[in-house]
């Protein structure tokens, strides 16, 4: 845990937007919307949250990080890439032959990867795997997991949520990506996730309704979930916008799995550098 | 081959205890259907490294994923049907692709689930799984094998499938015999043709091999319990005879026979005869019934080994 200011860290975010959007530019190929939209909370979780040590990725004591949603990990390679998990300029060879950093999640190659991701909804079972091994190696080490508001219509999703209450891991945390908007339309369009967070505290989780783009607000969430252990597996309701920072690709559905051309990128990284405080 | 019959769940469940009470790395996680695969002992002994996901068998695969990435050794159990193709997805993404040490321990393989009848007998798995790279794919012939090679499972590291049988078959091997995986056991040997069964048709080949002795055919046995790695070397050995007789409790696409041919295929001075489920699914029935419509049996296998001759 760091002791960065919520200043430090809004600026943080908006510098691993810079590279998010740098990433997928260059490799003209990736999915900016939903790593724009996961950006804030994923800055509070590498920057300020998580017991981590970039110099010893397999640390056993670790805190676990799961990117359920895997094709928005150009926002976890920027995070780990300036922790130090690996060097800055390995960004530039996303999606790229060779690459460490794959177009979904590898933690055979890529430093800082808990477990490999990309098909939606398996994350949070993997993530329960590994809450309930804290638990029984009497670890204090958390599970962060981050689920897209589309991915939660996977099944799998479910059936791990009740894992999570039966084996009562208040060391699990999952953060609801609830940007509204999946691959092919609105989720109201495609599939209403009709009270979605309900659902998850009907699930025995503790439950935390916020604006996901609120750094203090995700700050004050994870300083009271880090004080409940009440055996309740957590669910911090996230609700953001998809493209968030981006004016064109703010609440664009067009804007899921697209790479910016040279003038919008030049647009993009204009409207960012004018967003440090 | 003795007169004991047993299932080979019997001897997983029997193993699993004994490799979790020496190391409290090995962990059981069930799917509600613990009793019927033997799991039972393992629960009431060694209840901390015990866990029951429920009817839930993807998110099982993804909890025992989770478990492997802290350094535990998960055997997920259940029945072969759902084990290889529920999970399917789950295990080639969160355990094969990542190369985590999580096994898949089967029962209810091939059509010995026979009153059950189709939705339960499972003959697609052993195909599906040998696709996934980094598995291994192993079938014990019965219960004294069964006992060794999920003992040698635990040993080895990496994603490993076992298929057992809910009936019982005949015990056929001592307790001393040796089994290492990737290694198939010669069981006979001879010089005018070559069988290579595995799982519950390896006595059933077993029988056959010995009626053909009678009548004077010498035939070379293999058990191929693992057929990924296929052993391609006692493969290689059946193709200097030329003649090669499969015999699986599996569809005959892409199970052992499927396997077989693909070795013998690249030299292709060998005939080799698949004898297995006709590509078909099954019913409720008797299980040695389920055979013989399938044509699984002693008579058809020296049958087949004649009108090589």
């Amino acid at each position: 845990m760091s002791e960065m200011s919520i200043k430090d860290l809004k600026n943080q975010a908006t510098d691993l937007r810079k590279k998010v959007i740098k990433m997928i530019y260059e490799a003209q190929s990736g999915h900016p919307g939903g790593s724009l939209s996961a950006a804030d909370f994923v800055t509070a979780c590498y920057f300020k949250e998580m017991n981590l040590d970039p110099k010893n990725p397999k640390w056993e004591d670790r805190d676990r990080f799961i990117l359920s949603k895997g094709h928005v990990c150009p926002i976890q390679y920027a995070a780990l890439a300036t922790l130090g998990f690996f060097d800055e300029e390995v960004l530039a060879t996303l999606r790229k032959e060779g690459s460490i950093l794959q177009g979904h999640p590898d933690m055979k190659k890529c430093p800082g990867i808990d477990i490999s991701t990309g098909s939606l909804g398996q994350g949070l079972a993997c993530g329960v795997g590994m809450g309930i091994v804290a638990k029984q190696d009497n670890k204090d080490y958390r599970v962060f997991v981050v689920v897209g508001d589309g991915e939660c219509q996977e099944g799998e999703i479910w059936e791990a949520a009740q894992t999570a209450n039966k084996y009562k891991l208040d060391n699990l945390i999952v953060f609801v990506d609830n940007n509204n908007l999946q691959l092919d339309g609105t989720t109201d369009e495609v599939m209403p996730n009709i009270n979605l967070g309900k659902k998850f505290e009907a699930f025995g989780f503790e439950t935390f309704d916020i604006d996901g783009h609120n750094m203090e607000e995700i700050v004050a969430t994870l300083d009271k979930i880090r004080a409940s252990k009440n055996g309740k597996p957590k669910c911090i309701f996230a609700n953001t916008v998809k493209g968030k920072g981006v004016s064109f690709m703010e609440n664009q559905c067009g804007w899921h799995g697209v790479a910016p051309n040279k003038e919008q990128y030049e647009q993009a990284m204009k409207e960012l550098d004018a967003q440090y405080i | 081959m003795s007169e004991i019959k047993k299932a080979t769940r019997e001897g997983f469940g029997e193993e699993i205890v004994k490799l979790g009470k020496k190391d409290n790395k090995i962990y059981v996680v069930d799917v509600d259907i613990g009793k019927s695969c033997k799991t039972g002992e393992f629960r009431k002994q060694l209840p901390d490294q015990y866990f029951n996901v429920g009817i839930a068998e993807q998110n099982a695969a993804g909890v025992a994923a989770g478990m492997a990435t802290c350094g535990k050794v998960p055997f997920v159990v259940t029945y072969a049907v759902f084990g290889s193709l529920r999970m399917c997805e789950m295990i080639r993404q969160e355990i094969c692709y990542p190369n985590l040490n999580v096994k898949i321990a089967c029962s209810h393989g091939g059509v010995t689930p026979a009153n059950d009848g189709a939705s339960h007998q499972c003959i697609e798995d052993l195909g599906v799984l040998r696709t996934l790279p980094n598995m291994t794919v192993v079938m014990p012939a019965d219960y004294v094998s069964a006992k060794k090679l999920v003992a040698a499972s635990a040993e080895m590291y990496g994603p490993c499938y076992l298929r057992f049988t809910r009936d019982s078959i005949p015990v056929i091997y001592d307790e001393d015999a040796e089994f290492v995986i990737g290694k198939a056991n010669k069981l006979k040997e001879g010089k005018d043709v070559a069988i290579i069964a595995n799982g519950d048709t390896v006595c059933i080949a077993l029988k056959a091999a010995e009626q053909l002795e009678a009548e004077g055919i010498s035939v070379k046995l293999f058990d191929m319990h693992t057929i990924k790695p296929l052993d391609v070397d006692a493969v290689k050995e059946c193709m200097e005879i030329g003649k090669i007789i499969t015999v699986e409790d599996h569809n005959i696409i892409n199970g052992l026979g499927g396997a077989v041919c693909e070795v013998a295929a690249e030299q292709g001075n060998t005939i080799v005869k698949r004898i297995g489920i006709q590509d078909q699914f099954g019913q409720s029935a008797p299980y040695e019934r389920l055979l013989e419509m399938n044509g699984i049996t002693v008579e058809n296998i020296v049958n087949t080994a004649k009108t090589l001759m």
